[in-house]
């Protein structure tokens, strides 16, 4: 085979063949894009990261791992992951299972199950924020359907967003509140590829309900099931969005998450190399989790 | 065995059909009661908000929701939001497309490699580089401005279009491109001609994905915006929260129609926001 050069030094000769022509027309605007605001600032926050910097003049204060060190001996970050860590478990164990559970009474023609599809899904569509919000009406210890649902045993209802203690119990039910309809989407769209026939061949071999549920639903489920738990994953990792309206990550810290605790320890103080270890220790988890998830539970996907 | 009848063995779960309707009713009951109280919270008094959260207000108090609408805050809020999530639009399906374009049709050294780095981005959050990306699009002057948050949002969502422009454009008969090539079609006639529209159904896809996760966004413009003459409607409203904090019978009303835009285009594209969503999901 001759020495074909590549495109970019055909160009550069004057002799472009129509591939490298289009090649070269197409590509460069998402290349350029991704290239300036998703990858060199990731880059960049690597090397903020070791750096003490107030986003003026050029970053000189080289503090070695200092900041890594801070953060995690910091109170508030240790709360912000347990918190992460509380958000997959809940979506994990709670709004998974609800969302096959409604996903099993949806799936096949029930009378009425185009309805209740589209309002479980509703939340989904709505911005973090205005569901943040209508929450933050619910719980009002004033307001709120919270406060109306105590009144009716004549107690004077708590505070929930205020209470330490309770704040992050109450985000996390909107939590389920908000995402259980996407994973019951998901779960529907996997259900409707299961060959019906399965079912009653269990069936006329005697199976149980759960047996079949079990034995043959679940694991035909499978790749869906994977997936959900992907997304519910990654997701739970990135909220901030649902936690601004409703506490902001307060009161005292107690609702922090790792982006509500880099937005506010970061961002809002221009502590940009600070802000940059926190970025990167969620960088590190999220590809971490992303690459190992997919060659470990994803493999035959 | 015809449609109409199902036959026992056809649901994944046989249960009786009271508990059915039992659970889904009172799902559809949890879902959808904060809602209903927020809309009709808006027609309340803030007296009667107090003490009737839940029911039909006793006296429709219009002028709550006249009172915004005659506002020319929300009007911009609505419009800041469009032109961001409009222009963010145009930008990622267009770059998107013709990179996608590149990958299914140029094979050359390296274009494995640049898919790879693009797809990177399905990994991780703005979130993660969020004071870096501040600081080059300052540098870059942008702040405050539409571009600022317009071109953070559209390098974000290149992976995820370019991944499902890829699979479309890959299902397109190859016939297609040689036949057009023995004609002397060039690759960007192509592309426009018969490609463009061929994936229709992709293209709106993933417009509308675009369009809902800018229509939503919060992180990046929060960021970005500092002059409230630019803000898109979540920073708004949380303003406006944070002015008539006590003031929830208003609050309610702003929130209704804010959200009221995103809920009838729901309604009205449902078939392509759920494929969409959904869709983009598995293929991601």
């Amino acid at each position: 085979m001759a020495f074909q050069a590549p495109p970019w030094l055909r160009f550069v000769t004057g002799r472009v063949g129509p591939k490298a022509g289009v090649a070269l027309l197409f590509l460069p605007p998402a290349l350029f894009l991704f290239t300036l605001f998703v990858a060199l600032p990731m880059g960049e926050a690597a090397w903020y990261s070791f750096y003490n910097w107030n986003g003026f003049g050029s970053p000189t204060q080289f503090v070695g791992w200092r900041n890594f060190d801070l953060l995690f001996a910091n109170r508030a970050f240790r709360i912000a992951l347990t918190n992460n860590g509380l958000i997959i478990a809940v979506s994990l164990l709670v709004q998974l299972p609800l969302a096959l559970g409604l996903a099993m009474l949806l799936a096949d023609r029930v009378r009425g199950a185009t309805t209740f599809r589209l309002i479980f899904f509703m939340p989904y569509i709505l911005a973090e924020v205005a569901a943040g919000l209508i929450w933050r009406f619910v719980y009002d210890g004033d307001y709120g359907l919270i406060a109306q649902i105590w009144g009716l045993f004549g107690v004077e209802a708590p505070h929930l967003l205020a209470d330490p203690d309770l704040a992050i119990h109450a985000i996390l039910g909107v939590i389920v509140w908000k995402y259980f309809g996407f994973h019951m989407m998901l779960y529907i769209a996997g259900l409707q590829q299961i060959d019906r026939n399965l079912y009653e061949a269990a069936h006329m071999d005697g199976a149980t309900g759960w047996q079949i549920f079990s034995r043959v639903t679940v694991p035909l489920l499978g790749p869906t099931i994977r997936l959900s738990v992907f997304f519910a994953i990654l997701g739970s990792i990135q909220l901030f969005d649902l936690i601004m309206p409703l506490t902001k990550g307060g009161p005292s810290d107690s609702t922090q998450t790792m982006v509500t605790y880099l937005y506010s320890y970061g961002v809002t103080r221009m502590r940009i190399g600070f802000g940059s270890a926190v970025g990167v220790v969620l960088f590190v988890i999220c590809v971490a989790f992303a690459f190992d998830y997919k060659r470990v539970a994803m493999r035959h996907d | 065995m015809t449609d109409d009848a199902p036959s026992p063995y056809e649901t994944p779960v046989t249960i009786a059909p009271v508990l059915r309707y039992g659970v889904l009713f009172l799902v559809a009951g949890v879902v959808l009661v904060p809602l209903v109280a927020t809309a009709l919270g808006g027609f309340k008094s803030l007296g009667e908000l107090r003490v009737n959260p839940f029911g039909l207000p006793a006296a429709w108090e219009w002028e709550n929701y006249w009172g915004i609408l005659a506002s020319s805050r929300y009007w911009q809020l609505m419009g800041n939001s469009l032109i961001i999530a409009g222009l963010t639009v145009i930008l990622t399906v267009a770059a998107a497309a013709m990179a996608a374009f590149v990958f299914v049709h140029v094979r050359f050294f390296g274009a494995t490699f640049l898919l790879n780095y693009l797809l990177l981005g399905l990994m991780f959050p703005a979130a993660t580089a969020i004071l870096p990306l501040f600081i080059r699009v300052r540098d870059l002057g942008l702040l405050d401005s539409y571009w600022g948050v317009v071109l953070p949002q559209v390098a974000f969502g290149l992976a995820m279009s370019v991944l499902l422009f890829r699979n479309y454009f890959r299902q397109l008969p190859a016939e297609l491109f040689e036949a057009a090539t023995i004609d002397g079609c060039g690759y960007v006639r192509f592309f426009w001609y018969v490609t463009l529209p061929l994936s229709r159904p992709i293209l709106a896809t993933t417009a509308v994905i675009v369009f809902v996760h800018s229509w939503n966004a919060y992180l990046v413009p929060l960021i970005m915006l500092n002059r409230d003459g630019l803000y898109p409607w979540p920073l708004g409203i949380m303003v406006y929260q944070g002015e008539y904090s006590t003031d929830w019978n208003l609050v309610l009303a702003f929130i209704t129609l804010t959200v009221l835009p995103a809920i009838v285009m729901f309604f009205a594209a449902q078939k392509h926001i759920v494929a969409g969503l959904t869709a983009g999901a598995t293929k991601g």
